[in-house]
């Protein structure tokens, strides 16, 4: 088995920005691990995609006719199985995204390859490491994958630039597989949630909030601070879960990314899924009493010490 | 109606700790466990269903891969509310990766058949994500991940779910049952425990049994295992934040004066 397939990923008639971070990290091993790169795109229309695949360092891009009209997990598994059997590739690559949790691991559970999810660097010696977190982030563990012909890694979005286009064409191939059968679910709708009194996205200056304000009723403080900072209230997931605040307000994966001036979190931790969401605001300033949390490891001004107390001296400044 | 809850107890390093001689792993004096914030959604969720359905003999069986620390999470599980709990081990399944803990799963679940099984999205500590729908894999069990809402109809054997996609989307989609689905935080509301009930846990049953027990040899799971840890290491972090030192009138002066440049420039 040798080269490398990436899968890209598409979602309502949309190729995803992932699918080209994906072509770049495969791109830092491609030489050493030998063998072409192909992109394979898979979907009801999946060789409308072809052109915008044509990256540099793609040598090819194969498309798979899929008989439905979205993403369905378990025709997505059967085809990247097959793809694997049919290309033999010694490395697959796939986003960390919510399509993926939904099928790449069964893919390397049924086929016994190797496998790490949620990858944020990726090297090569004499096979493939990859590099991921572990305990919540705070240590990263270094992965080997021992005695593996074949290696499959969701990669997490956001870290590898996206690739450009390639300066000529690139060739592109369809490859026949049977998915007729296979969908074991059905699509009904896709419904757009969390529309708000407010869209966060557009505030350049976002206080936000997590777990560490500890209550509800602590709340109207927030807000009553925010109003006088002259900055809008966003949150963190754990308080739109608990029912304190609409989904309307919250920064990350599943809620909305910003990009704000200033982006000020008091009390957020940073789980991957937060971060994805604001990393790229200019100024992220963050107080947390916990000084290993991942959230200092984005910001650019950090505070460890309570916020509660933060925030009285804020308010009287404010005042 | 047999429900399965695939948990886990998840570890929290302290905030000073230790690696192994071996650098591959943590040294155990260091970790505080826990019973995994998703797993007590997905467990909510199964008792709910039970609940609402009322009928004799329905059960939610609780079932972890894990040592001795494993054990208070089952409890807990049963606790608020698990009819019985199932915890897999023995020491060849020290260090095992979702991959061979879905393998491991996956050999109970053989053995129960449950009509639906229920994990959580990811563990806190390792943020796989993978455990739940590797599990499906080598069950060939339809499923779905990433559950925000889950309305099931037992009888007629389909779920009508909501699958979260990335910013704010939601796929509304039906599945036939016996299936599995991960369920995400915020689905509903995890209950507590009563006193009492934590003491009539104890009497639940609580079965332990070794991956041998359940037909696995060693080398079957070992095979399974989807990579091997070789080194464990702080994060680079990059630049790093510049850290405001002092009181917190200090902070918060800092604060107002970083807020004022960056709005004004």
């Amino acid at each position: 088995m040798s080269g490398i397939l990436v899968l890209a990923e598409t979602r309502r008639g949309e190729l995803r920005e992932v699918s080209l971070e994906l072509v770049s990290a495969a791109r830092e091993v491609k030489d050493p691990a030998g063998g072409r790169l192909a992109v394979a795109v898979i979907g009801a229309d999946a060789e409308r995609f072809a052109g915008d695949l044509a990256a540099g360092g793609v040598d090819e891009v194969l498309t798979v006719a899929a008989p439905v009209a979205d993403f369905e997990a378990h025709v997505w598994q059967r085809a990247l199985e097959s793809l694997i059997d049919s290309e033999q590739p010694a490395l697959v690559l796939a986003g960390h995204t919510i399509d993926s949790l939904g099928f790449a691991p069964a893919v390397a559970a049924r086929a016994g390859l190797g496998f790490a999810s949620d990858v944020t660097a990726i090297s090569w010696a004499d096979a493939v490491r990859a590099r991921r977190g572990a305990y919540g982030d705070k240590l990263q563990a270094e992965l080997e994958f021992p005695g593996k012909a074949c290696t499959l890694l969701t990669v997490r979005p956001g870290i590898f630039p996206v690739a450009s286009p390639a300066g000529g064409s690139v060739p592109a191939r369809s490859v026949a597989i049977d998915l007729d059968g296979v969908a074991r679910t059905e699509h009904v709708e896709f419904v757009e949630a969390g529309a708000g009194d407010v869209d966060i996205t557009k505030a350049d200056f976002l206080l936000s909030i997590g777990r560490g304000i500890e209550d509800k009723d602590n709340i109207p403080r927030f807000e009553d601070l925010a109003e006088r900072f002259g900055a809008t209230l966003s949150v963190s997931r754990p308080l739109v879960d608990a029912g304190w605040m609409p989904s309307a307000r919250q920064v990350g994966q599943s809620g909305k990314t910003v990009k704000p001036r200033v982006y000020l979190a008091l009390g957020i931790s940073g789980a991957v899924q937060h971060l994805a969401g604001m990393r790229n605001a200019d100024t992220i300033i963050a107080v947390n009493t916990d000084p290993e949390a991942p959230i200092f490891g984005v910001a650019h001004y950090g505070a460890v010490v309570d916020l509660f107390e933060v925030v009285d001296e804020l308010e009287q400044a404010l005042e | 109606m047999k429900i399965v809850v695939a948990v886990k107890q998840v570890a929290a390093l302290d905030e000073e700790f230790e690696l192994l001689d071996d650098g591959a792993g943590v040294d155990p004096d260091f970790l505080e466990w826990d019973l995994n914030e998703w797993d007590t959604f997905s467990l909510e969720a199964a008792l709910e269903l039970r609940d609402s359905a009322g009928g004799e003999g329905d059960e939610v069986v609780a079932i972890t891969v894990g040592e001795e620390e494993a054990e208070e999470g089952l409890r807990s599980c049963l606790a608020k509310g698990a009819d019985r709990a199932i915890r897999v081990w023995d020491e060849s399944l020290a260090g095992a990766d979702a991959l061979a803990v879905a393998r491991v799963l996956a050999a109970v679940l053989e053995r129960e058949s449950p009509d639906l099984v229920l994990c959580g999205v990811q563990s806190s500590d390792a943020v796989n994500g993978s455990t739940g729908t590797a599990l499906a894999g080598y069950l060939d069990m339809p499923r779905v991940a990433v559950v925000t809402h889950l309305d099931w109809d037992a009888a007629g054997g389909t779920a009508t779910v909501h699958r979260e996609l990335e910013g704010g989307l939601i796929e509304v989609l039906r599945i036939r049952t016996p299936a599995l689905l991960t369920i995400q935080t915020g689905i509903n509301e995890p209950r507590y425990a009563t006193l009492r009930a934590i003491k009539q846990a104890r009497e639940k049953p609580l079965e332990l049994v070794s991956p041998d027990g359940l037909g696995l040899d060693e080398a079957a799971v070992q095979a399974a295992a989807g990579s091997r840890t070789v080194a464990l290491a702080p994060p680079e972090r990059g630049a790093g934040a510049e850290m405001l030192d002092g009181s917190a009138d200090a902070v918060a002066a800092r604060i107002i004066e970083i807020v004022g440049e960056r709005m004004a420039g």
